[in-house]
């Protein structure tokens, strides 16, 4: 098993509260990794500490054995680390066809082409139509996303991260919102990730984490509280505890 | 030593009298978070009120000063209650647009029925000239300010503090959404301090006539050092623009006395690296907007 | 519609190309720009102020209207051309005005790029005061240091040699309005491959969410910086433009009320097409020039209200009133705008 990802002692504090305290975690190349745990419990946290977008109090994340601690977040989607929100971040005005297009441009290298034609990069388009297709966006690849309806607009959020070629994927919260009609074409997406990307998958829905993760760590006050595959920890005593809210003694 | 501490004591008349100036527009874009370029033309309005009463109509120079206010805050109420009203939804940039719109429209107007030359207050006799305090010149004039402007620095911060209207004032800048749930008038609250702002301005600029040069021109003139005291103090508080208002006030003056060559530069300088290192200004507190 | 018509990835070739197509009225406005200085040699002078304005306004709405960041001191890039290519003149360092031109938006561009990073942080009402402050830092430093720039009486005994050393200035003003065109045009083209390319696509997302963008791979400041600088180098080819054209520059180049004129120009033409800053800029100088014959010493009061009248009724009710002209002028000027494609926006 290779660490594909890991952080080491990582500990954020916003004033007084710690909203990461000491997570340690290691992910294996190809694994489903689940990250769950009651409200506040830090989980958005960590994300935004992996993608850099909030710098750590302290500690160290390493992505394939690179220290990417220091590094800004468009520098370590470069890397091959890529994330979704859990509120989708899309562009408004734009259409699924050009967030895609946006995003395929920019892993190969046209990000700064001023002269040529959005697409004409050779290989491009050869990108964004398999991208559409596998996210069931080509019916709506022209409109703009502000007008799609949710569930659209939540698989172009995981799309346009796909779109990035990630090793590593952090989905926050992919069903969130979704209204049920539309939640199997999320569920069914997820599942049909390549086997070689990396999935870190924060969620609530405990069928999709149970149905959908290898291992599975439990975050409660920014710690990690328990972890080990799926069937160890849906048994353990303690984790129901903590999802239903009795004290834990010691 | 001397012509420091004549400088300093210009620069502190300087600065409270920008501070008074000012005060509205800090309160405004904390409260209301509106961005009021106009600001200045508020301050013109008192000073021609005052040119008018005194100059025109033979009011003594102190009976003049309230009414500058008076007349300036009912200004102000009305173009709240029928204009402003109407932008505080919209961007930053639109409020820009709006109020420069008013700008070059009070402008106008005041050169249109004023003229535009300079206009002078006639001060009374006992505040022109200085007094000699070991070699330092105290102007008369200046002194007034200062004890004026501190008076009312004073009277505000104890009306934010002490009363209920300053607590309803301060929750209702901190969150106005939150502070309407409590029952608090929040549009009532705006109209009021919108006035008060706009009266003090009305105040100041009844006062700067005879120190800043009160012509059409003046609202383009000096918006940049309203603005200036407002950003670079923040509009979290009245003690963040009091000390930015300070600290032009003696820069500029300062400034324009051992490096005249530079003038105005140190101020605008000043103004861009402070908003560099810190974009919320130097005693404003990180806010979403 | 048929999607077996055509394969997908040509669909996603013919919807990408689209953007980039020439719109019937595109055409119908260049060539009515053309044929304008054939049809209508007396009004050339200010036909050339308006390029000139069109120009500056264009400059603007690349940072504005494609990159979202607010300028009031926009005319701190303008007034630097202006002068670079007054004194490139008058010093007789650059002879040739074509070049000096260049070397005089170069000389912009840098001044850009070295504010740039202003720009980079802090909100909006930042970005307002720190960009208000360079235009009047600059205007400082041209009053200030007068025995180069004229101080308040202005950069006097610039003379423009024959363009390319062989077209003269003439009292009648053909060969500036022509030469203006000529420059309008070239960097409109450029500004319109600009927009439709990778980079421009870019921008527009960077404006739209700047957190999305980042996490897709953009490193955000170094967009900005890019596009602030290619702007200052449009904004201080205006102003020399300005300058040869009537071999004069003054602090007014500087003024606060060019930088509020061009965003004025530009709320009346709308952002993000392009052609807000050409057309509104017509408009403007039109009102402006009519304004004027009528209270020659009070104009601005009549400016100051239409600006105060645009944003009470506000864009989106306009752009409501006039939704249907709206749509038809832009699918005629080509889709290449920085909004949707299908429905219609409403501009922020």
């Amino acid at each position: 098993m290779t660490t594909v990802l890991e952080t080491s002692g990582l500990v954020k504090r916003f004033g007084g509260i710690v909203a990461t305290n000491n997570v340690s975690l290691q992910i294996a190349k190809g694994a489903r990794h689940a990250l769950i745990g009651p409200n506040g419990a830090g989980k958005t946290t960590v994300i935004n500490l992996l993608t850099g977008v909030v710098p750590p109090t302290a500690g160290h994340i390493i992505l394939e054995g690179e220290d990417i601690t220091a590094l800004s977040p468009h520098q370590r989607v470069r890397r091959g680390l890529a994330r979704t929100f859990q509120i989708n971040q899309l562009f408004a005005d734009l259409t699924p066809l050009e967030t895609i297009g946006l995003a395929v441009s920019e892993r190969l290298g046209a990000g700064f082409d001023w002269w040529r034609l959005v697409g004409s990069k050779p290989g491009v388009v050869d990108e964004i139509v398999p991208l559409l297709e596998r996210f069931k966006l080509a019916d709506v690849m022209d409109e703009r996303t502000a007008t799609l309806p949710y569930g659209k607009q939540r698989l172009l959020e995981i799309a346009v991260a796909f779109a990035c070629q990630p090793r590593v994927l952090l989905l926050d919260e992919p069903a969130a919102g979704v209204p049920e009609a539309e939640r199997h074409e999320i569920l069914a997406t997820i599942a049909a990730l390549p086997k070689d990307v990396t999935v870190l998958l924060i969620e609530h829905d405990m069928d999709l984490v149970f149905s959908f993760a290898d291992r599975i760590s439990v975050l409660v006050n920014g710690a990690v509280f328990v972890e080990g595959a799926p069937d160890d920890v849906a048994r353990d005593p303690r984790v129901k505890a903590v999802y239903l809210g009795e004290a834990i003694d010691g | 030593m001397q012509p420091l501490l004549t400088n300093l004591f210009d620069g502190i008349a300087y600065g409270m009298l920008l501070f008074v100036l000012s005060c509205g527009l800090a309160v405004t874009l904390g409260l209301m978070n509106l961005v009021n370029l106009a600001h200045g033309a508020f301050a013109m309005a008192g000073g021609y009120i005052t040119v008018i009463l005194v100059n025109r109509m033979g009011l003594p120079f102190f009976a003049s000063l309230p009414l500058a206010f008076v007349f300036t805050a009912l200004i102000g109420v009305l173009l709240e209650r029928t204009l402003y009203v109407h932008v505080y939804a919209k961007s930053h940039l639109e409020q820009v647009l709006f109020t420069i719109g008013l700008v070059f429209m009070s402008v106008a107007a005041v050169d249109y029925f004023m003229g535009s030359q300079q206009q002078f207050v006639q001060i009374p006799s006992m505040l022109q000239g200085q007094f000699d305090v070991m070699g330092v010149g105290i102007g008369k004039y200046r002194l007034l300010i200062i004890v004026l402007c501190g008076l009312l620095t004073i009277a505000l911060q104890l009306i934010l503090s002490r009363t209920r209207f300053g607590s309803r004032l301060r929750a209702a800048v901190d969150d106005p959404r939150v502070a309407r749930g409590l029952g608090i008038n929040v549009n009532a609250v705006f109209a009021i301090t919108f006035a008060f702002g706009s009266g003090l301005a009305g105040l100041g600029g009844a006062l700067g006539a005879e120190i800043l040069g009160l012509d059409p021109t003046f609202p383009l003139k000096y918006m940049i050092y309203f603005l200036i005291a407002v950003t670079v103090g923040g509009s979290s508080s009245i003690t963040g623009p009091f000390l930015a208002a300070l600290l032009v006030g003696i820069g500029d003056v300062a400034g324009k006395y051992y490096v005249p060559k530079l003038g105005a530069f140190a101020i605008y300088t000043i103004m861009i690296v402070v908003l560099i290192v810190r974009p919320q200004g130097l005693f404003g507190r990180v806010t979403g907007r | 519609m048929q999607m077996n018509v055509a394969s997908p990835a040509d669909q996603v070739t013919q919807q990408l190309a689209r953007r980039a197509r020439w719109g019937l009225g595109e055409v119908v406005f260049w060539l009515a720009v053309l044929a304008s200085i054939f049809l209508l040699p007396s009004r050339h002078l200010i036909l050339t102020e308006i390029a000139i304005l069109a120009l500056f306004a264009l400059s603007l709405d690349l940072i504005l209207g494609y990159a979202g960041v607010i300028s009031l001191g926009h005319a701190a890039f303008f007034g630097f051309g202006a002068y670079a290519a007054g004194l490139l003149s008058k010093y007789a360092i650059i002879n040739e005005p074509v070049l000096a031109l260049l070397v005089s938006g170069a000389a912009a561009a840098l001044l850009g790029f070295l504010t740039s990073f202003l720009v980079l942080r802090g909100s909006d009402l930042t970005r307002l005061m720190v960009t208000l402050g360079v235009a009047l830092v600059l205007r400082e430093v041209a009053n200030r240091f007068d025995w180069l720039t004229g101080g308040a009486d202005g950069l006097q005994g610039v003379t423009i040699e024959p363009l390319l050393g062989r077209f003269a200035f003439d009292i009648t003003g053909h060969v500036a309005y022509v030469y203006c065109l000529v420059v309008l045009f070239i960097l409109f083209l450029i500004a319109r491959r600009i927009v439709c390319s990778p980079f421009g696509l870019s921008l527009r997302a960077v404006r739209g969410n700047a957190l999305r963008a980042s996490a897709v791979g953009i490193s955000v400041n170094a967009r900005l910086v890019a596009i602030y600088t290619i702007a200052a180098f449009y904004a201080g080819v205006s102003g020399a433009l300005l300058t040869q054209t009537t071999q004069f520059a003054s602090l007014d180049v500087f003024s606060f009320e060019r930088s509020a004129d061009v965003l004025l120009i530009l709320i009346l033409g709308g952002t993000g097409y392009l052609y807000g800053g050409l057309l509104g800029a017509i408009i403007f100088k039109l009102m402006q020039d009519w304004l004027a014959g009528i209270t020659p010493q009070y104009w601005q009061f009549w400016i100051g209200l239409v600006l105060v009248l645009v944003v009470l009724i506000g864009r989106e009710r306009i752009g409501r009133w006039i939704a249907g002209i709206r749509a038809s002028v832009e699918r005629l000027f080509g889709a290449h705008g920085s909004a949707g494609t299908k429905s219609e926006s409403s501009r922020s």
